[in-house]
């Protein structure tokens, strides 16, 4: 009872992050970027500004909307691009075997010993702050997990009747790997992608923060909290909302990929009950 | 093997913790050198990253406009910092300086990179155990009474503050206690650092303790229940064994290898994941040098703090992995 709670709860929350990020443009009541207005900055939320507005007098509702968008786009995209090279790397590792898995072992473990903030920002200075720069620095930092558990999933699915069939019966190892194996490490691959997802949200607002992420004046909820940290004596809702909304975004995809999780393997789900 | 001599095999068979003592060592340097190629990977791929940048330190001075250099001043500078030889003599160059513990030279204050990464060493691992202490005082007693009682509203209301303590962004939950404890009440010092004030570490370190807290706790909690559904505590259970005498003998020590494991790893990955939370509170540590640096091009000293995080890691990690064997006489220390 109480795993379906939890994971309706993430549904919802992860359903209401996509929609504000689809329909930033209708919702929206104000500009997030034009529609600055000194005369009223710093205004606490209001019927005319439901969430206040910030320094520069811009509507914090509408910039939280608009974050919504870089948010998702650089969770959803970056753990797309991880799960691809993560399982890619780990499928073939522990199907040929041999150097080729000692090889992406080695990097596997490299890649789990630099922090994965600590290689982004890396990355980030190399190739400067902005939306294209977030996705492949996160998107090929963090993909040892999906890796690590591809690959023992493949180790032990190799020696399992209906691959040894496949191979008997002549099929490449390409079309294998594509047809026996891929279909079954899904499930796992897409609950670490989830996760991630919500790491990826959270490694995209410290970026913000530090200010190697997004650049203002377009809005991102980590930026939103660097300029709103100036403030937080005279406008604290310019720091609660945005910070809210990461958190119920994280929030929302661990309890999904939790609850994808404990439907997917009913060891953890017998422990849990 | 002669039954003369009067010794049993089977009392041969058992190591006294005399003969313990030579496969310890072996295999702690064995596991130690089991870091090197590690460390020379980092290395070398820092070291690429940073090669392919299109500007340098010097460009970006010069891009600034104020500072229209000529060429032998230029020049000079190429050669001071040895970026006019080819990239494979620079990355030899730095190794070999790095096999005799010397991380080159910074670029904006022209000191060796060790003397500017050694004072900030010990905030910054004085930070990741305050945190570690906290998670460990809060999350394992959560997580150990939350699984004595699977299901109870503690138990769900433990699993949803640890959930939750692994999304909430901890600059963000730092700059929400910076504003009730120090802009509010007063109580504490909102940012800055002062040696042996613990007024100072008390805001970050619970920003900071957060998410391990979180993950000591489900991982307490998963334990315990592992070790609860085990044979021997049913056993223990069915020859009559107290409740409170069956967790103390029996799942606490149990228990305690897995947490102790999860305590060692988060240690070990806290100075990389400290930078925000440091540079929140201005922490003079490891994790705002390295912001710090980045901003400044400061290449050298940027590859020296990626080097020191990843050795702490890796050092912290074999530690946890000594220490895991010399508990759990099963693990094979070959």
């Amino acid at each position: 009872m109480r795993l379906r709670f939890n994971f309706t709860l993430g549904l919802l929350l992860a359903l209401l992050v996509i929609v504000a990020a689809i329909s930033a443009g209708w919702l929206a009541p104000y500009d997030p970027v034009m529609d600055a207005d000194l005369m009223n900055s710093e205004m606490p939320p209001s019927w005319e500004h439901w969430l206040g507005t910030d320094g520069q007098g811009r509507d914090v509702f509408s910039r939280v909307l608009f974050g919504a968008r870089v948010s998702l786009t650089v969770g959803l995209v970056s753990q797309l691009i991880n799960s691809c090279i993560g399982t890619a790397l780990g499928v073939s590792a522990g199907y040929f075997g041999g150097w080729w898995d000692d090889l992406v072992n080695g990097l596997t473990n490299v890649m789990l010993a630099i922090p994965s903030l600590v290689f982004a920002l890396a990355i980030m200075a190399v190739l400067g702050p902005g939306l294209p720069s977030l996705l492949i620095a996160l998107g090929l930092t963090n993909w040892s997990w999906t890796c690590r558990i591809a690959r023992s999933s493949t180790l032990s699915l190799k020696s399992q009747g209906f691959v040894q069939a496949a191979k008997t019966a002549g099929f490449g190892d390409t079309n294998i790997m594509r047809t026996q194996i891929l279909p079954n490490i899904l499930g796992p691959v897409l609950v670490i992608a989830t996760l991630g997802i919500g790491g990826a949200v959270l490694a995209e607002a410290a970026l913000s923060f530090l200010g190697v992420g997004i650049r203002p004046p377009q809005p991102s909820w980590g930026n939103m909290l660097t300029d709103a940290r100036e403030l937080i004596r005279t406008a604290p809702w310019a720091s609660v909302f945005p910070g809210l909304a990461i958190f119920a975004t994280v929030l929302g995809f661990n309890l999904l990929g939790d609850g994808l999780r404990d439907m997917l393997d009913p060891h953890m789900r017998t422990r849990r009950t | 093997m002669p039954a003369a001599d009067g010794r049993t095999p089977a009392r041969r068979a058992a190591p006294t913790p005399c003969e313990a003592k030579p496969f310890m060592l072996r295999f702690i340097i064995r596991r130690s050198l089991q870091m090197i190629p590690t460390l020379l990977a980092v290395v070398l791929i820092i070291f690429v990253i940073f090669s392919v940048v299109p500007g340098s330190f010097i460009s970006s001075l010069m891009a600034e406009g104020r500072n229209v250099m000529n060429a032998e001043v230029l020049a000079h500078l190429n050669e001071q910092f040895g970026l006019d030889k080819p990239l494979p003599v620079r990355l030899w160059d730095y190794l070999w300086g790095l096999a005799h513990f010397d991380l080159g030279i910074s670029y904006r204050t022209r000191e060796p990179v060790w003397n500017v990464i050694e004072p900030r060493l010990w905030p910054s691992i004085k930070l990741a155990l305050t945190a570690m202490a906290f998670a460990a005082a809060v999350g394992i007693p959560l997580g150990f009474l939350a699984a004595l009682k699977p299901g109870s509203v503690f138990d769900t209301g433990t699993m949803m503050l640890a959930v939750s303590g692994l999304s909430v962004p901890e600059f963000w939950l730092g700059l929400l206690l910076m504003y009730v404890f120090a802009l509010q009440l007063g109580l504490l010092p909102s940012f800055g650092y002062q040696p042996g004030s613990i007024r100072h570490i008390i805001l970050p370190a619970i920003a900071l303790g957060v998410s391990p807290m979180a993950l000591l706790a489900r991982t307490t909690r998963a334990g315990v229940l592992d070790v609860m559904n085990a044979d021997f505590v049913r056993t223990a259970r069915a020859k009559g064994l107290s409740e409170p005498r069956l967790v103390r003998a029996h799942v606490t020590r149990n228990v305690l290898v897995l947490v102790l494991t999860t305590l060692g790893l988060q240690i070990g990955s806290l100075m990389g994941q400290a930078i925000v939370i440091e540079k929140l509170f201005s922490w003079p540590g490891i994790g705002s040098l390295l912001v710090d640096s980045v901003a400044t091009r400061d290449i050298p000293v940027v590859q020296g703090t990626v080097i020191v995080i990843v050795l702490w890691f890796l050092v912290i990690n074999m530690l946890v992995d000594v220490a895991y064997a010399a508990i759990d006489p099963r693990i094979k220390v070959t």
